[in-house]
């Protein structure tokens, strides 16, 4: 890619543990060997965006696409790895020039009614973000927000409105404009059209296209609907277990999956077609990441599976030029 | 032409509320032979759910089914008694429904819960009810039964309570399952193992299966037959390689190019614009009309359902042309 990155993951990790009790940190005093118990929900993760770029980010629930969606967003901290911003380490930002970073990245929900407040209009929740944060008058918020809604494909007759007056699709391009509000380069979406219905869901993947090309957006992408991933990102990334398992430019990563989990993911989603088909799914369930198997966190579902799997984790590393997979099998048979 | 297993003729299911009459199912036909599984397609509110409650005699008030007939094996169940319908339900007609854990009870094991819907409908000894119980978890692919059936409901991931509901499906060997979004809430890989065992199933029992669902794409690798509902009616029916090759209600192909599909990738979705109306105030005529490209005066008026045959056939007056439509991916 020829643009510079906007985004860069270096090494992203968060853990989630959960303190110990009384009993548990009485025990511990008197000797017993007790560890906090963590959750490693997203490990080492290093992924560049280039502006302008779309990266989609696939995986199944518990993988960690959501808690990376929202570090890069600041709503989480990590627990470890860098976060840079057009190649500057958020943490050592000023206090101002951080503040402005976060605003520049801004967040798309999955559940549009979860996140609007219901006791607010439709002009004080698009429009206070950007009033507060000094980028408009108080005066002009509201033609501000009408020109917002009007951009998100919303009458602006709806300003005094509040949220459950309005649809589902309706709700999601309330929550698109308040995102917009303040001006952001970067959008993750997490999630933003699994809620919806066949028919909005492509009114909404078609207003983050029309978006982009207007105001030059970068996305993050984050869904679990490998067609809808397909065909709105550039690059697509997928986890598995908190870990980037395969990261390819999209044609070629649905064209040629080279991991056996990819492999697996593409081969099981259902797609619309006239020929029958018989499903022969890969077995076995997705791990607990409070107890993740050792070596390749993918061995124990992988009918490719050797012995170096179940001791080494394979490192991502690059395959091909712009192609990433972590798997022994590359080191082996080659790509 | 055989009796089919089940035959719904014009079912009507109205919710009376305060606002007005909700007319969730208006009118809907269908017909399923033995071991056909039938795809029954719509989005939020289209009525599909109500339809599958319905036939069982599920709805709740103020829901309430004020017409139509319901033929199972030539019986009515519209006018069935609440003793007779109880004595089907479970034994010859089994629901699956979308979260497991609302029909699965979290106090009791599932071997509890197995061997009191095998002994609801037969005579049978505690052992032998265990037994079938057991069989029944080896059939959808649960490996050590023993164990799982001393488990209680929370100890198991979604995709294995969703087993568990299936097992207890075919318990009695029904003729027919009526399965409402049982994979909605499923990722990816575990859908398709469901997919994989409900479809072997019902090739090796001869089950028939009607597979409620919004997901175009699940329907097209598991269905034979198609039903594609919008505001309470049946728009248009066929098999699913003329529904997904060549629709001919404007509903099913804006619904077939909403799809995200790799021949498309990177231009815009042709997507349905508006929104589905609100059931309370429906627009006259054909229900779609305001939301159609191609609309005319006469869609004021609503079409009936017409075709090349009983089961293939779409209700609208200016269909898409007949063509074979060469982008399904």
């Amino acid at each position: 890619m020829t643009a510079a990155p906007i985004v860069e993951l270096d090494g992203l990790t968060k853990r989630f543990s959960r303190k110990l009790d009384v009993v548990e940190r009485f025990a511990r005093r008197l000797g017993a060997t007790i560890d906090d118990r963590a959750v490693q929900a997203v490990s080492g993760v290093d992924l560049s965006i280039a502006e302008g770029e779309v990266v989609g980010l696939v995986g199944e629930s518990g993988c960690g696409k959501s808690t990376l969606g929202r570090m890069v967003a600041g709503i989480l901290p990590p627990s470890a790895g860098t976060l840079r911003w057009h190649g500057r380490d958020l943490r050592e930002l000023s206090p101002a020039d951080r503040h402005h970073a976060n605003l520049k990245i801004q967040m798309v929900f999955q559940d549009p009614m979860a996140s609007l407040n219901p006791r607010l209009r439709v002009a004080d929740i698009v429009g206070e973000a950007p009033v507060v944060h000094g980028l408009v008058p108080r005066r002009e918020a509201e033609a501000y927000v009408a020109a917002l809604l009007r951009q998100v494909g919303l009458d602006p007759a709806y300003l005094r409105r509040y949220p459950h007056q309005f649809s589902g699709g309706q709700r999601q391009r309330i929550g698109i404009a308040r995102a917009l509000a303040v001006k952001p380069d970067v959008l993750v979406c997490d999630e933003s059209v699994a809620a919806l219905d066949v028919s909005i869901q492509a009114q909404i993947i078609n207003l983050f296209m029309r978006l982009r090309e207007e105001l030059s957006l970068t996305y993050l992408f984050i869904s679990h609907d490998l067609g809808v991933v397909e065909h709105i990102s550039d690059r697509t990334a997928i986890m598995y277990l908190g870990r980037i398992v395969e990261l390819a430019p999209t044609p070629e990563l649905f064209d040629k999956p080279n991991h056996p989990y990819a492999k697996a993911l593409l081969d099981e989603a259902p797609r619309v077609s006239v020929e029958k088909r018989r499903f022969a799914p890969i077995r076995g369930e997705i791990p607990s990441p409070l107890d993740p198997p050792s070596g390749c966190a993918f061995h124990p579902r992988c009918p490719h599976a050797m012995p170096l799997c179940s001791a080494e984790r394979p490192a991502l590393r690059e395959i091909a030029p712009r192609r990433w997979s972590a798997c022994h099998l590359n080191e082996t048979t080659g790509p | 032409m055989t009796e089919p297993l089940l035959r719904v003729d014009g079912l009507k299911t109205h919710f009376l509320t305060r606002a007005g009459t909700v007319k969730a199912v208006d009118g809907v036909s269908l017909r399923l032979d033995r071991g056909e599984i039938l795809g029954l397609v719509g989005e939020s509110g289209s009525g599909k759910s109500v339809t599958g409650q319905s036939i069982l005699g599920l709805v709740d008030p103020p829901g309430r089914v004020v017409g139509g007939r319901v033929l199972f094996q030539g019986e009515d169940l519209v006018g069935a008694g609440e003793k007779r319908l109880r004595a089907i339900r479970g034994r010859r007609i089994a629901m699956i429904f979308q979260d497991p854990m609302m029909t699965l009870n979290p106090v009791l094991s599932i071997g509890t819960q197995m061997v009191e819907a095998v002994q609801a409908h037969e005579k049978v000894g505690r052992a032998e009810a265990w037994e079938r119980s057991r069989r029944a978890l080896v059939r959808v692919g649960i490996a050590s039964p023993d164990e799982r059936l001393a488990a209680y409901p929370h100890q198991f991931s979604g995709g294995m309570r969703q087993r568990v509901a299936i097992a207890i499906a075919l318990l009695h060997s029904p003729d027919l399952i009526i399965a409402d979004e049982p994979t909605t809430a499923l990722d990816v890989t575990i859908q398709a193992q469901i997919l994989f065992e409900v479809q072997k199933l019902c090739r090796e029992t001869g089950t028939a299966l009607i597979w409620v669902t919004h997901d175009l794409a699940v329907v097209s690798a598991l269905a034979d037959r198609v039903a594609v509902m919008y505001a309470g009616r049946v728009v248009e029916t066929g098999t699913v390689a003329e529904i997904i090759g060549n629709p001919r209600h404007p509903y099913t192909r804006g619904l077939l190019e909403s799809v995200p599909s790799r021949n498309r990738r990177g231009v815009p979705l042709r997507s349905i614009p508006g929104m589905t109306p609100s059931v309370l105030d429906l627009p006259e005529g054909c229900a779609f009309h305001p939301r159609c490209d191609r609309s005319t005066g006469a869609c004021t008026v609503m079409p009936e359902l017409s075709g090349e045959r009983e089961d293939r056939a779409w209700r609208c007056w200016n269909p898409v042309a007949a063509e074979a439509r060469g982008d399904a991916a």
